[in-house]
């Protein structure tokens, strides 16, 4: 679960990382009165959505005065922040943050993963901070510095010292560097984030390191020790469709394509998209209805898959393992015959008693289009799709 | 001979009361799995299918000789189940639970490591399906009946499209010798190159096959191992061409967050290190019949 950065910047605060003065801002009027409330003669006003990249997209300005704030803040309120890592529908923006400018002397990029080839939480720190940490690996890659944390001691001094003098900062600057990292690594660790990331952390005028920027995520499956980082989750920058699948406990992925999967297991449903893609179609989904796919799972995976005006037809593909094919083929029915749909649905069901569940897609009356392996369902739901196509075609040229 | 279980492996259930543990351990037992018990804090005393059931991992274990264990409690409790289990002397331990916060795993891998090599606990999972050696036992949730006996070793982090496979295999009567699931979370107890080290010491493993997935390290590091170490032939796999970059897909662990872990790239990885990549799922199956032909 993501954050915005005025939240990550409190939490962090909190564990002893020096952030800008801020405040925060619900509408252009009120984004004027709390600059005025910071005081100063320089501000920044940033759009408050979750992804990278808002400064190149117009989602941060420098602002001179509260007019300027105002006007600054009525480009953004309401708009969609279209950054590269949004994707081309953008996020919206309902807050920003506004804050007093520092002057900046030099900025570091600092950021705290979790390792998966070590197992462990890694620092990635480089002096080219600023830049996304990608380019940074392309331009720069001697510039990074690397540090993995021992998880049974937790992040030691000597460690935060090394990557501070390795930063090349100046002595009078490592010990508030070494309190930067330790607190954000005990963030990271007491609230079961999977990220926390600081760039640029900057050096300022008057020698102080200063987090201008903060993004965190948490780890999904630790939320339950965490209500009050559950609490922060914020709908409005989620994918509707995808929120309310995780609210039903289905995993999904929106795509671009237009064949709709309902797939029971995150391997299964991988291979399931790929062979579409090999059959010479495009998924329209990533859709994991997990092992058991029951027929009240079934029923809810057609609504949600359907809920996209771009599919165009359905690909099921179960593989029967503990539960049993004519169950599920009983709740392939149901579905079909509450839902009225329209569109060329393909089943393919293997696994426990197959013959039984192929009987009951047969015996159902229904137009379904039954596949036994899984390159023959991707072949004919792409090709019951372009049909389906070419039929929509012919009837609007008649 | 398999690797990790067989007939003989003396086997218990942490969470044996659940609903789900019911059921699968009467499943495990029809297969013919030695199950000796099970473990639920509170509730020793009881009986579950024929088995006891204890309140510590060390009673189960000092009682039945139990070598193995499956862990079957909710994810917020598992993480100190594995390190019961890893303490009282258990050899294999199989998670099955699905939603075990990453920070517990780093906890649980650097607990085990306090035990020199040749006590320490060999884990696989969580969020697997388990491991089953067929016609021998089972420790799991996989249906046993879509194995047959075999020479192929199979090791994969999904459950149903593990179970595509040893399908594919079924459909042209080829049969395994070990499927072991390493499970889909971003912190698991064995990699693939753990894994690929048992079926190259096991002489009834004549191929292997490593059905991977987008996200993470693993599948490059056992390329690197393959290349220097193993001189079975390698058959593979990589679900999520068409995975988006930085999205989960349902498992943890599979997002695209580095170079060289998405699927072509790994696809690239592994031929480079000489195995065979079936290029598309419904050929899995083909694909390692005709390379065992060839060895």
């Amino acid at each position: 679960m993501d954050i915005h950065e005025y939240q990550a910047k409190e939490i962090l605060s909190n564990f002893g990382v020096d952030v800008p003065a801020g405040a925060l801002a619900y509408s252009p009027e009120q984004a004027a009165y709390r600059a005025r409330e910071l005081g100063g003669d320089k501000w920044i006003v940033k759009a408050q959505v979750h992804a990278g990249g808002r400064g190149k997209a117009g989602g941060v300005k420098l602002c001179d005065s509260e007019n300027e704030i105002y006007q600054a803040c009525e480009g953004m309120f309401g708009q969609k922040l279209v950054t590269h890592q949004t994707g081309p529908e953008g996020k919206g923006i309902y807050r920003v943050y506004v804050e007093a400018a520092v002057p900046i002397d030099r900025e570091i990029y600092l950021g705290f993963v979790l390792d998966r080839s070590s197992q462990r939480v890694m620092i990635v720190a480089s002096s080219e901070g600023g830049m996304e940490i990608e380019e940074i690996s392309e331009e720069r890659p001697d510039s990074i510095v690397r540090s993995i944390v021992e998880p049974a001691v937790g992040l030691q001094e000597f460690q935060a010292r090394e990557i501070a003098f390795s930063l090349g900062l100046e002595p009078a600057l490592v010990q508030q560097m070494v309190r930067t990292l330790q607190g954000c690594y005990q963030a990271f660790r007491d609230l079961d984030a999977t990220m926390v990331e600081i760039n640029p952390l900057v050096i300022t005028g008057d020698n102080r390191v200063l987090a201008l920027d903060a993004k965190m995520s948490f780890d999904d499956n630790a939320l339950f020790r965490h209500p009050q980082i559950a609490e922060l989750r914020d709908k409005s920058q989620e994918d509707p469709r995808e929120s309310r699948a995780a609210d039903r406990g289905l995993s999904y992925v929106g795509l671009d394509g237009n064949i709709g999967c309902i797939v029971n297991g995150a391997g299964l449903a991988m291979a399931t998209m790929d062979t579409i893609k090999l059959a010479g179609g495009e998924p329209a989904n990533f859709l994991d209805i997990g092992g058991g796919a029951s027929p009240e799972r079934v029923a809810k995976a057609f609504r949600l898959v359907l809920s996209d005006s771009n599919v165009q037809a359905i690909l099921v593909n179960i593989f029967a393992g503990i539960n049993r094919c004519d169950w599920v083929a009983e709740g392939v029915v149901q579905a079909l015959r509450e839902l009225d749909i329209d569109i060329p649905v393909v089943v393919r069901l293997a696994g426990t008693n197959v013959e039984e569940g192929q009987k009951i897609l047969a015996k159902s009356g229904l137009p379904i289009i039954r596949a036994t392996t899984l390159i023959e369902a991707a072949e004919r739901a792409v090709g019951a799709w372009r049909n389906d196509l070419t039929q929509a075609t012919n009837l609007r040229a008649v | 001979m398999s690797i990790l279980l067989d007939r003989n492996t003396r086997v218990i259930v942490q969470g044996i009361t659940g609903r789900m543990a019911r059921f699968h351990t009467k499943d495990m037992i029809e297969y013919g799995t030695n199950v000796v018990g099970g473990v639920v804090p509170g509730k020793g005393g009881e009986t579950v299918e024929g088995v006891p059931v204890f309140d510590t991992v060390k009673q189960a274990v000092e009682a039945t000789g139990a070598e193995a264990s499956l862990v079957f409690v909710p994810p917020p409790f598992a993480a100190d189940s594995i390190m019961e289990a890893a303490d009282a002397g258990i050899r294999y331990c199989v998670c099955i639970t699905d939603g075990i916060p990453a920070q517990d795993m780093i906890r649980v891998k650097r607990y085990m490591y306090r035990y020199p090599r040749d006590k320490r606990m060999v884990l696989t999972g969580p969020n697997c399906a388990g491991t089953i050696s067929p016609g021998k036992a089972l420790l799991g949730i996989m249906p046993g009946h879509i194995y047959l006996p075999g020479n192929v070793g199979i090791i994969g982090r999904s459950g149903t499209l593990g179970y595509e496979a040893a399908a594919q295999l079924k459909e042209r009567g080829l049969g395994v010798s070990t499927s072991v699931g390493i499970g889909g979370d971003p912190i698991n107890g064995s990699s693939f190159k753990d894994i690929l080290q048992r079926f190259e010491e096991d002489e009834d493993t004549h191929v292997i096959a490593m059905i991977g997935e987008i996200g993470g390290p693993q599948e490059a590091e056992a390329a690197d191992y393959i290349r220097n170490h193993v001189t079975k032939p390698v058959v593979a796999y990589v679900a999520g061409l068409t995975a988006p970059k930085g999205r989960t897909m349902g498992h943890a662990g599979a997002i695209i967050s580095a170079f060289g872990e998405s699927a072509s790239e790994k696809v690239e990885i592994l031929s480079a290190a000489g195995v065979t990549v079936a290029d598309n799922p419904a050929v899995i199956g083909e694909t390692i019949a005709r390379v065992m032909e060839a060895a």
